[in-house]
């Protein structure tokens, strides 16, 4: 052990927390601010537009249109382009995912708030609901499910996608790849991968336990179904 | 002829969809089965072209076992119309219509030919041959749905409640179509519906089946509302057995009388309280009552030997004078029944 | 707005250079290869996942697989399943990275072609039988035109995901526009790395039409709906 090559094990023991800024914790930190900073604020702003498309149904062909331009983007290229505004910032990370997130998002939130059914909508109209205690008490409870399973793809591909902005310095774990590439040693791709994947899969699962504890009903149909 | 030989389905589970089911569906003729749901009656009928196998029992075509028989080619031979019509979306009307010919490999001239004959046959017109099925209403789906079941002239026709997906005024004019086919063309049909009314008008001859799939009874309409076999039967049935029993009664025998028609313009003196006013070609205007003279009463009618006991007990009730109008094909009045005919009519009807 | 002013002139010297349009390392050269790559990776993907998601859409067995296959594809990091493939097989030919990109390029096809299958309307399928279609006719002839706009959609999804991965895989050594990116990166040749960014945008734009085009050619009108009722 002592003349090979160090283990996976104590590559990361050396390396957790050095005090410099690439360590694996300062990276999982930055991976962290720069996957769930865009994946708020995609709902953020995701909510308002959806619901505007879905007020003014002429801006639902438009709004979708430009989304599904912005998701077609190649994420390397449009960091790039960004550098020249933002500099080499995490901000310029931050902002095209934001947009990938509202790409997914807006259709979801439109989705979801039409599968409301009408006669839904209608009795709560009918029952003297006010246009914001309807859309906040009725309709966006419905639409919980649909939104939150958009959430959990933004959240998954956000993560996995910060790592793209370590070929511009800024990649959180991501960082781990290139310094993996540059002086060739497997570990740290092996714990980038892995720290990525298991960090999917958590958001994942948070998500699903926010939908659970939100949409109670949702559980308590499928248990009567079986 | 379809004959069902004690043929049973069961599944793994151990329920039993269809249990010892016998029966015969003679060449030509409409079988209706009908029952509530979980009858096994539309498992009945997708076992006749092999949708769903027999556990137990043969199913035989002309006295040939269709367990014998490769599936898709015995399907090819049978026609299959379902709820939805089922038409293929991607496909243009003309060419869902000549979905089997093609699959037997007919010249495509020759299928969309036959495809365009059927289509006006079944009361569409021929410009929607180019059309996708999402252009047209449910009502006329289910006509193409029809269509394409008779493309290849297929000698038997299953329809697994082809007709319930649409609102009652279509169905009854789908059904009414149907009829009018079937006059043309006797196929030997098989007809699943949960609707007793839709089975009493269009079957020769109705099959009940009871939850667990066991033949209840077995009968022609008529014998079905005056005899039911029992009491899940006569439950099935319904209120009004009775006035629905007219239907099948001829007015063939009705006495009419033909000393009250009087032409329009007529004043004289009459010892009768009611007397039907005619035009010049015989057709009624209305009735004319002695307590006022002036004003015409409205009349009903119904056509003598054609419609049934059901139709001129109607035409009796619109009228004040309680008296049913009897006209011929072309509307002309050709007598009177009054309450009296009526009534022995009826008591008559009643003693079977 | 100097940012706007530097932007400019960089697009100029880039396009403007007579360099970049002639010899090994010039625009139609590297356009060529990102065609190349990301073409080569389009068509094993289809190759893999179409068949595969036809069949397990079909039979429905083997759901599980498309399930999981999806999630993963969407939480693997691209640029380390590159490195860890380059670090492990070398850089003698184009596979190590071609690789790579297949397997992430599979799941969106997979998940949707699997999807449109399952998702075509029980009647149809029950019709399409009782007519007396076999089931490789049900699947060519009904179920597959019907499910060609999900289909489709999983295709565009794969090229949008191996356009942006071909730029990246630049950084293992691949051609493609993703070299005036990195290359430039590396130098501080602000000129290619804006040019080369604003060329891989318009592939992708020009990727994202054609496939728009052959949607509308090749579904049934019947299917997207698109015809007004006369």
């Amino acid at each position: 052990m002592g003349d090979g090559p160090p283990s996976i094990w104590e590559w990361i023991g050396r390396n957790w927390d050095t005090g410099r800024a690439d360590s694996i914790r300062n990276l999982l930190t930055d991976h962290l601010t720069m996957s769930l900073v865009p994946i708020v604020l995609a709902l953020v702003l995701a909510l308002p537009l959806g619901l505007a498309s879905v007020r003014w149904r002429w801006l639902y062909q438009p709004t979708t249109g430009l989304m599904n331009v912005v998701y077609a983007l190649p994420s390397l290229p449009v960091f790039m382009l960004l550098i020249s505004v933002t500099g080499l910032s995490q901000t310029t990370v931050i902002i095209p995912l934001t947009f990938y997130g509202m790409a997914v998002l807006i259709p979801a939130v439109v989705d979801g708030l039409n599968s409301v059914p009408d006669h839904v909508r209608q009795s709560a109209v009918a029952m003297g609901f006010t246009p914001l205690r309807r859309l906040l008490q009725v309709e966006l409870p419905i639409a919980v499910p649909v939104v939150l399973a958009g959430m959990r793809v933004v959240a998954v591909s956000s993560i996995s996608l910060v790592s793209v902005g370590a070929l511009i310095g800024q990649g959180g774990l991501g960082g781990l790849f290139t310094r993996a590439y540059q002086n060739p040693f497997m570990p740290p791709v092996i714990v980038g991968i892995v720290l990525i994947v298991l960090l999917a899969l958590v958001a994942d699962g948070l998500l699903v336990l926010a939908q659970r504890l939100l949409t109670p009903w949702v559980r308590a149909r499928k248990g009567q179904a079986s | 002829m379809i004959t069902f030989e004690s043929v049973t389905k069961r599944y793994p589970d151990g329920t039993v969809a269809v249990d010892r089911l016998t029966l015969e569906a003679p060449t030509g003729r409409i079988t209706v089965f009908v029952g509530p749901s979980g009858c096994g009656k539309t498992t009945s009928l997708r076992m006749i072209n092999r949708m769903i196998d027999a556990t137990e029992g043969r199913i035989l075509l002309d006295g040939v076992p269709v367990q014998g028989i490769d599936p898709p080619t015995l399907r090819r031979g049978i026609g299959y119309v379902i709820q939805q019509a089922g038409l293929f979306p991607h496909r243009k009307i003309v060419d869902n219509i000549a979905t089997v010919p093609y699959l037997l490999g007919w010249d495509r001239k020759k299928a969309r030919a036959t495809a365009m004959e059927l289509l006006e046959r079944v009361g569409l017109d021929p410009a929607l041959a180019g059309r996708y099925p999402f252009q047209l209403s449910g009502g006329q789906q289910q006509r193409v749905g029809v269509a394409r079941a008779l493309a290849a002239d297929p000698p038997v026709l299953l329809m697994d409640e082809p007709f319930s997906a649409v609102d009652p005024i279509v169905r009854t004019n789908l059904q009414d179509e149907l009829l009018r086919l079937q006059s043309e063309l006797n196929k030997t049909i098989v007809f699943v519906t949960h609707d007793i009314d839709e089975a009493i008008k269009l079957g020769d001859q109705v099959a009940v089946l009871q939850v667990g799939g066991r033949l209840a009874q077995l009968a022609d309409p008529k014998t079905l509302l005056s005899e039911p076999a029992d009491d899940f039967v006569r439950e099935f049935l319904g209120q009004d057995r009775g006035i629905r029993r007219l239907r099948f009664i001829s007015t063939a025998g009705l006495r009419l009388r033909t000393d009250l028609t009087v032409a329009e313009g007529f004043d004289g003196s009459s010892p009768e309280r009611w007397l039907l006013v005619v035009d010049g070609d015989g057709r009624p205007l209305g009735w004319r009552s002695s307590d006022r003279p002036e004003e015409l009463e409205p009349f009903g009618t119904f056509v003598h030997g054609t419609d049934s006991m059901r139709a001129a007990l109607d035409a009796a009730l619109l009228s004040p004078s309680g008296c049913a109008v009897a006209v011929d094909e072309r509307g002309r009045a050709v007598g009177v029944a009054t309450r009296q005919a009526l009534d022995e009519a009826l008591a008559e009807a009643a003693d079977g | 707005m100097t940012w706007l002013s530097s932007f400019v002139s960089w697009l100029g010297e880039f396009f403007g250079s007579g360099e970049n349009w002639s010899g090994p390392g010039s625009i139609p050269v590297r356009l060529l290869e990102h065609l190349e790559f990301s073409g080569l990776a389009l068509l094993l993907a289809v190759l893999i996942a179409v068949p595969l998601g036809l069949a397990i859409g079909h039979t429905g067995r083997g759901e599980l697989l498309v399930v999981v296959s999806a999630n993963l594809a969407r939480a693997l990091p691209t640029l380390g399943l590159l490195v860890m493939f380059v670090l492990l097989l070398g850089t003698a030919s184009i596979w190590p990275v071609i690789i790579p990109l297949v397997l992430l390029s599979v799941p969106p096809i997979l998940v949707n072609t699997f999807e449109g299958i399952k998702g075509v309307d029980p009647e149809l399928r029950d019709a399409a039988y009782g007519m007396g279609l076999r089931g490789p006719q049900v699947l060519g002839r009904v179920l597959v035109p019907v499910a060609l706009p999900l289909i489709l959609l999983g295709c565009r999804l794969s090229a949008i995901q191996v356009v942006a991965t071909t730029t990246v895989a630049a950084y293992t050594g691949l051609g493609g526009l993703g070299r005036y990116v990195i290359d430039g990166f590396a130098t501080k040749d602000y000129a290619s790395v804006v040019g080369g960014s604003v060329l891989i945008v318009l592939f992708a734009l020009v990727v994202q039409v054609l496939f728009a085009l052959a949607q509308r050619v090749t579904v049934s009108p019947g299917v997207s709906q698109r015809l007004k009722v006369r």
